[in-house]
């Protein structure tokens, strides 16, 4: 088995993918939205509680690949507890690093969501590791319009 | 037909240059073929050869070059008459595909022919360019599509079809070999109960071509088509066949150069057929390439035969010894794939083309589809572009091997083994 295919399925994302962390629904979420992967299918759906602007809580249920199932996964770990800048912090970091060109760097602040850097060696599975993140932007957009309308 | 002779595959598959591709240090499997079938020498020399010493514009000049161009293409035309049995080459017309093919025809039949309340039928395996032309020109004249539904085995069920069947039906659109599945659907039997109630038939031959023997007389398809870059011929070329009463009877679908007979600016009159469908420039080298495929399948024919024959014969060896051979990989693949514990093979149809659709309970297709490739192989995974397939197995996707006149055993084996090592990294 090549290194890079050792390096896309690590140990983390393998666990992620078997024993999902925050899996299920929310009863009465501030924020919801589905994401869709037309071109293969994945589905995912993610459930916010926000508290002013701080996560309270974060789900996420669906049907996708490894890749996506570990990202949405360790996804809800991270924002957990964080502020909306915080999280837009880290999904910026982590979109710079899923789709780097060139040496791999180190991205120290994105803690187990490294782990995800070896889909950059894969073009067509960048897309599953980000769903997750397009999926939470659109419910926190969602929160947000929410709030503007009140 | 089956022959008795057997061809070496290994010098057929010398005759696709791509076979000898490494993929990450390991020998190509291309196991891919529902999608696009690999190109044998013969059809990649004769494009080649047509951008070299022949490319020029057709039915229209004068000159040397577009004679001989001209004379190429209406070859082609001859060819694929043949190769459908149709009864003369002016039911054969040359689009840019399969899609296109069948929106031609709903598109013009459909918008002549049908009204407020009609019913169009297709089936729960088509893929989407089966299923949304005709819920595009159903919307804009008021039809309705409906579902043929299918058995968990992947077959027609054929009391719900006849069911269906009501004098509101008008247009049965139903795919010959499913792309997901792999069934061989009985359409000829299909055909006539269409026809007991007046309907008209397209069948989607996409999966067909490459593996079965056409004969649209013998079927009495009112329309048959064509994706010809999965039966070994370059991309961007389709075939649409109609029953030549229906294509006279049609408007034509694009305007343009080529399609017309005089046009002033008060009013145009249109070609004969089958120009009045081929608008425009068409796919030339592409058409030209599709007559060099006929002919390699023909040449394989003949190998088989060991004597002079004429184009329907030699074909007829060739689709006899490729049905006969894919049979015999398809159940040897079914037996090792069903082998593996936790793999589960989507559509089990006794009537079916060499197409192997499959899910493991351990991992996700895409894993699968990532983890083959590492190995060298290439298959399909995702929804094959049938999700109403999916639903009705309640399924996200499928990976899916589809084999072509170049696969063997030992490509199985890799495929296994592959699924295998799968298991072991998710199970």
């Amino acid at each position: 088995m090549s290194v890079e295919l050792r390096e896309l399925y690590q140990e983390v994302i393998l666990d992620h993918n078997r024993r999902p962390r925050n899996r299920g629904k929310l009863e009465e979420p501030t924020g919801f939205a589905e994401g869709h992967n037309p071109l293969c299918g994945d589905h995912i759906k993610v459930y916010l509680h926000m508290d002013g602007d701080r996560v309270a809580d974060v789900s996420f249920e669906g049907s996708g690949c490894a890749i996506s199932t570990a990202s949405a996964s360790l996804m809800t770990e991270a924002i957990k507890g964080k502020t909306l800048d915080e999280v837009e912090a880290v999904f910026r970091e982590f979109q710079s690093m899923v789709t780097a060109t060139g040496e791999a760097e180190e991205h120290p602040d994105l803690g187990d969501l490294e782990v995800l850097g070896g889909v950059r060696e894969y073009p067509v599975r960048i897309k599953c590791a980000t769903l997750p993140w397009h999926t939470l932007k659109a419910a926190l957009k969602g929160e947000e319009a929410k709030v503007s309308t009140e | 037909m089956a022959t008795k002779k057997t061809l070496d595959v290994d010098a057929i598959r010398a005759e696709f240059p791509i076979l000898s591709t490494l993929v990450n240090g390991r020998p190509l499997t291309y196991l891919d073929n529902g999608a696009t079938s690999q190109k044998p020498n013969a059809v990649i020399r004769k494009t080649d050869e047509y951008w070299r010493e022949t490319n020029a514009n057709i039915h229209r000049g004068v000159h040397y070059l577009s004679q001989k161009a001209t004379r190429q293409y209406d070859e082609a035309r001859e060819k694929i008459q043949v190769f459908l049995n149709s009864r003369n080459s002016k039911e054969v017309i040359f689009t840019a595909g399969c899609t296109a093919s069948i929106n031609l025809v709903a598109q013009t039949w459909g918008r002549a022919n049908l009204k407020a309340g009609d019913e169009i039928l297709i089936s729960t395996m088509e893929h989407h360019s089966n299923i949304v032309p005709w819920q595009l020109i159903a919307e804009q004249v008021g039809a309705v599509v409906r579902a043929i539904p299918i058995t968990d085995s992947g077959e027609i069920e054929l009391d719900a079809y006849q069911g269906l069947l009501s004098e509101k039906t008008k247009m049965v659109a139903i795919v010959h070999v499913s792309n997901s599945l792999g069934t061989i659907n009985p359409v000829a039997q299909m055909i006539r109960m269409a026809h007991n109630v007046g309907a008209k038939v397209l069948v989607d031959g996409a999966q067909a071509g490459p593996h079965l023997r056409i004969d649209v007389q013998a079927l009495d398809a009112d329309f048959y088509v064509l994706s010809c870059h999965k039966m070994y011929a370059p991309t961007g070329v389709g075939v649409l066949y109609g029953k030549q009463n229906l294509l006279e009877a049609m408007p034509p679908y694009q305007g343009g150069g080529d399609m017309i007979h005089t046009v002033s600016i008060e009013k145009t009159t249109y070609a004969e057929l089958p120009f009045k469908f081929e608008a425009g420039t068409p796919n030339i080298a592409g058409v030209i390439g599709l007559g060099a495929t006929i002919d390699y399948l023909a040449g394989v024919g003949s190998e088989l035969l060991e004597r002079e024959a004429g184009l329907a014969e030699r074909l007829d060896a060739c689709f006899g010894w490729m049905e006969e051979r894919e049979g015999e990989l398809l159940e040897y693949g079914t037996a090792v794939l069903s082998d593996i514990e936790g793999l589960t093979i989507t559509g089990t149809a006794p009537h079916k083309a060499a197409i192997l659709a499959f899910t493991l309970d351990c991992a996700h297709p895409h894993d699968i589809g990532t983890i083959l490739d590492n190995e060298g192989i290439a298959v399909r995974t995702g929804h094959h572009c049938c999700m109403p397939v999916m639903t009705r197995f309640g399924i996200p996707a499928t990976t899916r091997a589809s084999l072509g006149l170049y696969n063997t055993k030992e490509e199985i084996d890799r495929l296994a083994a592959g699924v295998r090592k799968v298991k072991e990294m998710f199970g």
